[in-house]
């Protein structure tokens, strides 16, 4: 089977630091990494070419630098990389980027399955994922934390909700995002390294994938950012202590005290 | 300091860095704890390739030598030097293969050693010959196509959990140590079987075990080089693997210097951090010196061990010798930095101070090594003359 993963690289946020003046995140000297719940999709990716045979597309819309996460999805297994990457891309919103990697898509042809992270660390939407699927006209299950089987172009997974989690059937190709409960990824190995050292890396532009100037970059995204902040801290918490029934005594007295209950 | 090492040797810190930070870090404590061998670690070892890295890529491997092999050790020896053993034993090991194995052994275990399927042990030592060596009793009778080993090998590391040993017998005790031969041996070969596992001071996640040979029939293939070779192979091992002994004494030293600094920026007496009293400054200062005066003998003398030069025996024992000795004074020092915490088993310096006194006394006494050199520097004057 044919699996493409959308990959983001993005700043390594346990390395961030924010600027007390400005209060936004301090980029410079920040090392760049694979967006962390990216690392389950390109696991999950690789497990099934392991099981089911076929190969592994990363797809990244980005900067030049971002040729280094797809570097490393090859070193971990991936078969193929290609980069989206152009001037006209920057300042991208959801909508657009999403819209950009559809186009990647439609360009690299037949596909069963692709599998985005839940969200990216930065940008926390957890939009992009969708957004393809709805681009591509193709059904998608998101926040993924098992998949059951595939076979006869279905795919059966479970999919996680407040209560629990649903078991979803859907027909494929489909889009499906992921999240970190699925697998723990595999480190990588030296093989690895040494193979996406060499590796021909893809890369497209708004001609090769034939997008308008016009529906990616600033000119393409009807959102942006306003403004970056810290949020006031919590207050501190109380722990409670003790018996379970003296706690759901004091537990109910408290909701009535605060006029809850 | 940039030591111009090949991408691949990058590479190899990198993924072994990795490894010790995410893998061994969370789990040190308890296998030093509990003394149990890292069987989960020897498997994200063998899945990142780390067991060839001294192989040749015909055998499975990834084409590197004795550096890359000390690389990968210290990256590890920095987070435990218990757990980096499986690796630095395996290949002390292997390293009579490499040197004296035929073709047909090579090709028999070598590609299951560097894809880490299969864990090795060196087994030299008795209870009545340590750095005496050559008054081993182990003997090995030929017998038609077999020779029959008989004896006891004590204080073998990675003993019980690897399935190749490689084993020093005396074929023929009237030569002395010219009589000594090398032998391949299996771990499910009838009468081979496991006596005692020792309860160490440190390095407590490797396994020291006895091995016990009664009637050990082995298959006349299994010779390693030719009879009476044994001690010639012991050496030889010893030269290629003495830097290696010498990278986890160096990975241990490290480690505890990074916990020292850490600490005394941290810790506050007289309402200042201690790092900024000189008493400290200077110690590590002088641990941070001695780490890098060591590193830059290690890695020269793996680079020529690599570069193929022969005469390389009493620079490979310089290099366990000084590497040794430092990670004793270094993992000393860190404790007293940390003072109190330092002799607490919360932190870890006084795990690594319990695991460097080991590289002062394995693969050859420190007193052994200072011989080693000494009869070189009479050699060497003598051959002049």
């Amino acid at each position: 089977m044919n699996i493409i993963v959308c990959i983001k690289q993005v700043p390594d946020t346990t390395s961030v630091r924010i600027d007390p003046e400005t209060r936004t995140l301090v980029r410079e000297g920040v090392p760049s990494i694979i967006n962390p719940f990216d690392m389950f999709a390109i696991e999950e990716g690789i497990r099934l070419k392991e099981k089911h045979g076929g190969k592994v597309i990363v797809l990244t819309l980005g900067p030049p630098q971002a040729e280094d996460a797809l570097r490393e999805a090859i070193s971990l297994g991936a078969d193929e990389a290609i980069h989206l990457c152009d001037v006209a891309f920057k300042g991208s919103d959801t909508l657009a980027t999403s819209f950009a990697l559809s186009a990647g898509i439609r360009k690299i042809g037949a596909f069963d399955l692709i599998i985005c992270g839940k969200q990216a660390s930065d940008g926390d939407t957890a939009q992009v994922g969708p957004g393809i699927a709805v681009q591509l006209n193709i059904p998608q299950i998101i926040f993924v934390r098992r998949i059951e089987e595939i076979q006869e172009g279905a795919i059966v997974v479970e999919r996680i909700s407040e209560e629990g989690f649903d078991v979803v059937r859907s027909a494929l190709p489909a889009l499906i995002s992921v999240v970190k409960e699925i697998n723990q990824p595999r480190l990588p190995s030296l093989k690895g390294k040494m193979k996406a050292k060499k590796a021909e890396i893809t890369k497209w532009g708004i001609a090769e994938i034939g997008v308008d100037p016009g529906r990616v970059g600033l000119d393409g995204s009807p959102t942006w950012v306003e403004k970056i902040f810290s949020p006031p801290e919590r207050e501190a918490h109380e722990p409670w202590h003790g018996e379970p029934d003296d706690l759901v005594k004091k537990l109910a007295d408290e909701l009535e005290k605060a006029k809850i209950i | 300091m940039n030591y111009f090492l090949t991408e691949e040797q990058q590479f190899i810190r990198e993924i072994s860095a990795k490894i010790a930070k995410e893998k061994i870090l969370p789990v040190r404590a308890e296998l030093d704890e509990a003394q149990e061998f890292p069987w989960e670690i020897v498997k994200v070892l063998a899945d990142s390739n780390l067991f060839g890295v001294y192989i040749e890529e015909k055998y499975g491997g990834t084409g590197g030598g004795v550096l890359d092999l000390c690389i990968a050790v210290e990256e590890l020896s920095r987070v435990c030097g218990g757990i980096s053993l499986c690796l630095a034993a395996t290949a002390l090991g292997t390293f009579p293969l490499i040197l004296f194995g035929s073709e047909a052994q090579k090709q028999k275990y070598l590609p299951g050693i560097a894809e880490g399927k299969k864990i090795v042990a060196f087994a030299l030592t008795e209870s009545g010959a340590g750095s005496d060596a050559g008054a081993i009793q182990t003997t090995a009778r030929r017998e038609g196509d077999y020779y029959v080993i008989n004896g006891t090998k004590q204080w073998i590391t990675n003993g019980g959990e690897a399935s190749i040993y490689t084993v020093i017998a005396m074929t023929d005790k009237a030569r002395g140590s010219r009589g000594a031969s090398a032998f391949i041996v299996e771990k499910e070969t009838p009468g081979f079987t496991f006596g005692k596992k020792e309860n160490k001071m440190g390095i407590r996640a490797s396994a020291t075990r006895e091995l016990i040979f009664q009637d050990c029939r082995v298959p006349v293939e299994n010779l390693l080089g030719k009879e009476g070779q044994g001690f010639i192979v012991a050496m030889k091992t010893f030269d290629a693997s003495r830097p290696g002994v010498a990278a986890q004494a160096l990975g241990i030293a490290q480690g505890a210097l990074d916990e020292a600094v850490t600490y005394a920026r941290q810790r506050e007496q007289f309402g200042k951090p201690i790092i900024s009293f000189q008493g400290i400054q200077f110690m590590l200062a002088d641990m941070a010196t001695k780490v890098e005066a060591s590193r830059a003998l290690v890695y020269a003398v793996a680079r020529a061990v690599d570069r193929g030069e022969t005469k390389i025996a009493k620079e490979s024992a310089m290099a366990k010798l000084f590497a040794s000795d430092m990670a004793m004074q270094v993992t000393v020092d860190a404790v007293q930095i940390l003072g109190g915490y330092g002799y607490m088993k919360e932190y870890p310096v006084e795990k690594m101070m319990r695991d460097a006194k080991i590289t002062q006394i394995y693969e050859g006494t420190n007193q052994i090594q200072r011989t080693i050199i000494a009869s070189h520097l009479v050699k060497e004057q003598a051959g002049r003359k």
